[in-house]
């Protein structure tokens, strides 16, 4: 798994819960090391350990913990480049939604090792999505729940997501806009320089 | 086709474009023109506002006319007289003509300063697409470039560590091998002092160890206190101590450095209620005694030479000379 990934949860748990929790986290996956670097590729399977070791330290339920980490990543200042990469994708949620389509080719454009799951998402209605997120780690589903839920507050708009299920590795979200513009939304300028 | 319908298609295909009739006086401007322009395009005459640098005849509409189709580079007469491309083709009316106009490779500092977003841009421009690629590649070669350092700093370290004596701080064996050769490469003048601590073996086994590696630092300590910055002191065994002179092979200033350390040493050290007293023997080569020195004969006569003064009866220095090689040696 790239250390992007790996990094992210470190920052998740960091950010949210600081330093000690952190340590006590890698202490528990026995893995020797504290920190995972951003621009290294991990084993596979350490990730899932990782997961595991942060549920249990943090006592929290895996499902909700991935999508506490799918809201951090967009709404944390600390992760302001990456919400603005992804506030590329669009100039309205919707536009957003389909620009989800090609997240991994983006991504790639960026990180040319980086090799995020498969999402399709089938336009049902103007108001009612579905999402469908191939990935080899189940709960990705759910940080993309988080991922959303916090796009759409950044964009301004109203949305009711729900998790559908798991089958054969694919991961189903069902989203259904309620309101596009119910708030004004965070700022985006197409030209500020991110710290 | 109408004039209205194609106003309306120029205006989304080509969001920054202006019409000009045959005299050049703009009639007509698209959106994203209209917005980097504020102070009103419509009814001002294109070259008064608009300086073509390239290709540098145009001077004229006529001329202008008769570039139909060619690239231009062209710059705002008015501050900060910001860069442009553009392309002239006919317009649908009579002498009509229509200019298209882009920022080019300036596109980061106009979406800055004229506030644009991604609807000031045809939906098949990839401006977007561009200022998201240079975001991305911006912030992974950020990243990138925080792991470089990360591990330069790793490398600094280690390899402090590996040429470092962890007791005393001082160079270890390998360092003071690498860096004799090295002097010995470069024909630098140089000396070399090999020290060994005289009564050491007595503080360690009567007042143990803690005393000794105290004792130890202390001689670190001053023997680092008694050269200068370039020159080189490492701990090459136990109580065994090499310092390498640099420039100078200058008999009377080693024999102050000798007898300084030695002098130095011979202050009895204070650890809590303990005290102890040493002291130390060097023996010193010059590498210009050498028609070609090696590190190996450089040490080995220092060697003697240190046993020539613990001969001599200890806390002295000695310089090598070459009948010593024949003296007897005691430990």
């Amino acid at each position: 798994m790239h250390g992007l990934i790996n990094r992210g949860i470190q920052k998740f748990v960091t950010d949210s819960y600081g330093t000690a929790k952190w340590r006590v986290v890698m202490d528990r996956t026995g893995l020797g090391f504290t920190n995972f670097e951003a621009m290294l590729t991990y084993d596979d399977e350490v990730t899932p350990k990782v997961l595991a070791a942060v549920c249990d330290v943090l006592d929290r339920p895996y499902d909700d913990l991935l999508e506490d980490i799918g809201t951090y990543l967009v709404s944390h200042n600390n992760l302001e480049p990456l919400r603005r990469l992804l506030r590329f994708g669009g100039v309205t949620f919707v536009d957003f939604l389909h620009s989800l389509d090609d997240l991994r080719d983006r991504a790639r454009l960026a990180v040319p090792d980086l090799d995020l799951p498969r999402i399709e998402l089938t336009e049902e209605s103007a108001e009612r999505y579905s999402l469908r997120c191939y990935a080899p780690i189940r709960g990705w589903g759910h940080s993309f729940m988080g991922l959303l839920r916090a796009m759409a507050d950044d964009y301004g708009a109203l949305v009711y997501l729900e998790h559908t299920g798991f089958e054969a590795g694919c991961e189903t979200l069902a989203i259904s806009l309620l309101e596009p513009r119910f708030s004004v939304g965070r700022d985006f300028n197409l030209g500020a320089r991110s710290a | 086709m109408s004039q209205t319908p194609c106003r309306e298609m120029l205006d989304v295909l080509c969001p920054m474009h202006m019409t000009l009739d045959e005299s050049g006086y703009i009639t007509a401007a698209g959106p994203t023109a209209r917005k980097i322009c504020p102070e009103g395009l419509v009814g001002q005459s294109f070259l008064e506002m608009f300086e073509i640098k390239r290709p540098r005849e145009i001077k004229t509409i006529t001329m202008l006319c008769d570039n139909m189709g060619t690239k231009l580079t062209l710059r705002f007469r008015a501050a900060p007289r910001r860069q442009l491309k553009g392309v002239v083709m006919a317009g649908p009316g009579v002498g009509e003509m229509v200019v298209n106009l882009s920022f080019g490779i300036s596109i980061l500092e106009a979406v800055q300063e004229y506030d644009l977003t991604a609807t000031d841009f045809a939906a098949t421009d990839l401006t977007v697409e561009m200022l998201y690629l240079m975001e991305a590649k911006s912030a992974a070669m950020d990243a990138s470039r925080q792991l470089n350092q990360r591990l330069q700093t790793a490398r600094v370290q280690a390899e402090e560590l590996a040429l470092t004596d962890t007791l005393t701080g001082l160079r270890n064996r390998r360092a003071i091998d690498h860096a004799l050769a090295s002097l010995l490469s470069i024909q630098e003048p140089f000396a070399l002092m090999h020290a060994d601590l005289d009564y050491f073996k007595k503080v360690n086994d009567t007042l143990g160890h803690a005393m000794g590696d105290y004792v130890l630092q202390r001689v670190a300590k001053i023997m680092l206190e008694a050269v200068r910055k370039d020159d080189v002191v490492g701990r090459i065994g136990g109580d065994e101590f090499l310092i390498l002179i640099r420039g100078s092979e200058n008999r009377a200033i080693l024999d102050r450095i000798a007898q300084r350390i030695i002098e130095r040493l011979q202050v009895p050290i204070h650890l809590g209620d303990k005290v102890c007293e040493i002291s130390g023997s060097i023996g010193i080569v010059l590498a210009g005694s050498y028609s070609k020195p090696t590190a190996d004969q450089m040490l080995g006569d220092a060697d003697v030479a240190l046993y020539a003064a613990k001969n001599a009866g200890r806390g002295r220095h000695i310089l090598f000379a070459p009948e010593m090689r024949r003296a007897p040696k005691i430990a």
